[in-house]
């Protein structure tokens, strides 16, 4: 008896801060805000009558124009900023894996951005994206009105569709992430051997298909793990869409703002509803990942 | 062994708790021994510019008139008063109220009344002789059934249309004289684009857009349909209010492109800067022109096109806690916080006006004379951008409907989605 405790002891004691604080403040927090959003508490008052109405809240949720809006919103936002940092940081990153003379400074210009505090680069894109055209054109577009490039003047997200808004909320997120993923890749390009390359060539694959057969493939399991990073970020994304378009902007509301406005006005219950809702988006991406690298692990 | 367990996990979690709510409050947590119970807590967002000297003003009249107390600053700065309003709510879910907090007067402390977090003050008023130092109409607005929960210390004005005289002379039209509705304002507004002022009018997002709305609502409906609406006495479904909407529509085609994207002071200096004609925001821009040391002939001010003679208010309160540490040195900061003395010395420095209506005009600078006069004689209508007439919830739905508006421009839309905020706490 004594003996196994000297085996597992030790270790247990050393996890076991770790359990009980991820297990309290995490799982523990987790429950309880579930719990919370199963009662009809839909004030900040303590210590009230609070009853359990089940799922209502969510179906509430499901039936709203401002919570469904928000899922869309959600929805085209993290494709267009998933899709334009991949771009960007794949060309960068294939730019850069060339061999160009001044690398590292280049790298670091690229990777810079990722330095800034989302609500710092918020409040200065809030400035760039500027809606006035024209004569009083101000950001972007009067830097596209100095260049001569006139067409490409915008009301970026204020006007237009939920598409042209998303993305250019998109526009500042895939700036500050895409030497990220420039980073991922080209750290994928050069942990392929030199000798793969060679052979490739000695059998006379043009360098398109080097890319496209030999190299791309090897590089997947870094491009899901871009696409998962990517993807949990863009969901719980708050302080930038906050610093440029303010608290209560209806065409770029997504969930984490509407529950942050929710909390604001004491709806404890619904607040806690949205927040589940945006666990389990999250989940839905995040756990499939998490299972197939454990898999992955333990086949090798 | 299961017990143990849940035990330790109780333990740990309390434990954290502690250290989490420690942190929270160990700047107030100032209960316990005897002299320290004569700090008087005061909570605010005042934590600069001119906000800040008009509570320093108040405070050194506390000083005098309270020497059994001494005042504590509790200021949480940023986001207009959002923070603050989030810590405050954190202290009092936990039991902890400060021994005064400031609010706006009306219906935005709904929320503290319902959850039972602050007392009735109306003896108070009686005590002090606040009920005949306010205007009755300001007292009608504070009572809930037949309750009054604050002391309000000053009083701003909403519905005020600022002019750059310089432009409106480009298209012929006196700034000098509002016109006398909106469908005046209206076609005042063509003669200017007509003359090349591309944007006329001013504004910028969010909450001035709702005053926008709440200026024209007051000048189609009148002071009295206006106030029902609040108090769900008029039908926000009825079609006199489309037509209020339908020029609502209208006066957003004159404004800027980016309104959506600027703030207040912004738009104030389109107007400045003779890019704009109007602009409609509370009276603080004249402290700002002030600050910003803009002489007098620059611009000139009246109220909102058809709202003269309604004096469309907004007022800082302060409350007495439910359970509060020190109820005694909290009445004596109300009772300096209502006293011509308190009011002078806040207001003269804040750029407000004092909500008693016995105080001297040659006191204060030029607009707040004409102000002062107004606040005597007009009909005092309340505002829900600033919480005197709806609550926090109801303000934050109708300002995402109003953003919605400003892009999708469907009247019917909005209309709803008033109403339906209203139906709301």
């Amino acid at each position: 008896m004594h003996g196994r405790i000297r085996t597992w002891g030790p270790g247990a004691l050393v996890l076991l801060p770790t359990v009980l604080l991820l297990g309290y403040f995490v799982y523990g927090l987790i429950a309880w805000t579930f719990n919370t959003s199963l009662t009809d508490r839909h004030t900040a008052r303590r210590g009230g009558p609070v009853d359990y109405v089940g799922f209502e809240n969510y179906a509430n949720l499901f039936g709203e124009e401002r919570f469904l809006n928000s899922l869309k919103n959600l929805g085209v936002l993290t494709v267009s900023f998933i899709v334009g940092t991949l771009i960007f940081g794949v060309i960068w990153a294939l730019l850069l894996e060339k061999g160009v003379t001044g690398e590292g400074v280049f790298r670091s210009v690229f990777l810079f951005p990722m330095a800034i505090s989302m609500i710092a680069s918020g409040v200065v894109w809030g400035w760039l994206l500027n809606p006035s055209q024209g004569d009083d054109a101000r950001g972007l577009n009067r830097l596209f009105s100095i260049l001569q490039l006139n067409f490409l003047e915008n009301p970026w997200w204020t006007a237009g569709s939920r598409w042209t808004t998303m993305m250019a909320i998109a526009l500042p997120a895939v700036w500050q992430l895409s030497g990220y993923i420039m980073a991922l890749f080209l750290a994928g390009f050069r942990g392929i051997p030199p000798e793969l390359r060679e052979a490739a060539r000695v059998d006379g694959a043009s360098e398109f298909k080097l890319y496209r057969h030999v190299l791309f493939p090897q590089l997947s399991p870094i491009a899901l793990s871009a696409l998962i990073i990517l993807g949990h970020m863009s969901l719980k994304l708050f302080d930038l869409i906050y610093a440029i378009t303010g608290p209560n902007q209806f065409r770029t509301e997504v969930p984490s703002i509407y529950m942050w406005n929710t909390l604001l006005r004491g709806d404890m219950a619904k607040a806690a509803a949205i927040a589940i809702v945006l666990l389990a988006v999250v989940a839905v991406l995040v756990i499939p990942y998490v299972a197939y690298t454990v898999r992955q692990e333990s086949e090798e | 062994m299961r017990g143990g367990w849940s035990r330790t996990f109780a333990v740990v979690g309390a434990v954290g708790l502690l250290a989490v709510s420690a942190c929270g409050n160990s700047d107030d947590n100032s209960s316990g021994d005897s002299a320290a119970s004569k700090d008087v807590t005061v909570f605010t967002w005042w934590a600069d510019g001119g906000e800040k000297a008009g509570l320093d003003g108040l405070v050194s009249v506390f000083g005098t008139e309270c020497k059994d107390f001494k005042f504590v600053n509790s200021a949480v700065a940023g986001g207009a008063g959002s923070n603050a309003k989030q810590v405050l709510a954190n202290d009092l879910a936990a039991g902890k109220p400060p021994a005064t907090f400031q609010a706006h007067a009306g219906a935005e402390l709904g929320d503290y009344i319902k959850a039972g977090q602050v007392d009735d003050v109306s003896g108070l008023y009686k005590e002090f002789g606040l009920d005949k130092a306010f205007p009755q109409s300001l007292i009608d607005n504070l009572t809930v059934d037949g309750k009054i929960y604050s002391i309000p210390a000053n009083v701003h004005r909403a519905n005020v249309v600022w002019a750059n005289p310089a432009v409106l002379k480009k298209a012929n039209i006196d700034g000098a004289t509002a016109p006398a509705n909106v469908d005046a304002w209206i076609a005042d507004m063509d003669k200017l684009k007509a003359a090349g002022v591309k944007a006329p009018l001013a504004i910028s997002k969010g909450f001035a857009q709702e005053m926008l709305v709440e200026a024209v609502l007051l000048a189609e409906l009148g002071p009295d349909k206006f106030i029902g609406l609040w108090k769900g006495e008029t039908d926000w479904a009825g079609s006199d209010v489309t037509a209020a909407l339908d020029k609502y529509k209208k006066l957003l085609s004159y404004t800027n492109a980016d309104r959506e994207a600027i703030d207040w002071p912004d738009a104030l200096q389109y107007v400045n800067k003779g890019q704009a004609g109007y602009t409609l925001m509370g009276d603080w821009v004249a402290a700002q022109q002030l600050a910003d040391k803009i002489p007098d002939t620059a611009y000139t001010y009246w109220p909102a096109p058809g709202t003269a003679g309604n004096f469309q208010y907004l007022a800082d309160s302060f409350t007495l806690p439910t359970n509060g540490q020190d109820p005694d040195g909290a009445k004596c900061w109300l009772k300096v916080t209502g006293s011509a003395e308190g009011q002078k010395a806040f207001n003269t420095k804040k750029g407000s006006i004092p909500a008693r209506s016995d105080a001297v005009p040659a006191d204060y600078p030029k607009y707040q004379q004409t102000a002062m006069a107004d606040w005597k004689k007009d009909k005092i209508v309340p505002s829900c951008a600033h919480g005197a007439a709806c609550t926090l919830g109801q303000n934050n739905d109708i300002l995402s409907a109003i953003s919605q508006f400003s892009g999708s421009q469907n009247v019917a839309q909005l209309q709803t989605a008033f109403a339906n905020a209203m139906k709301t706490s």
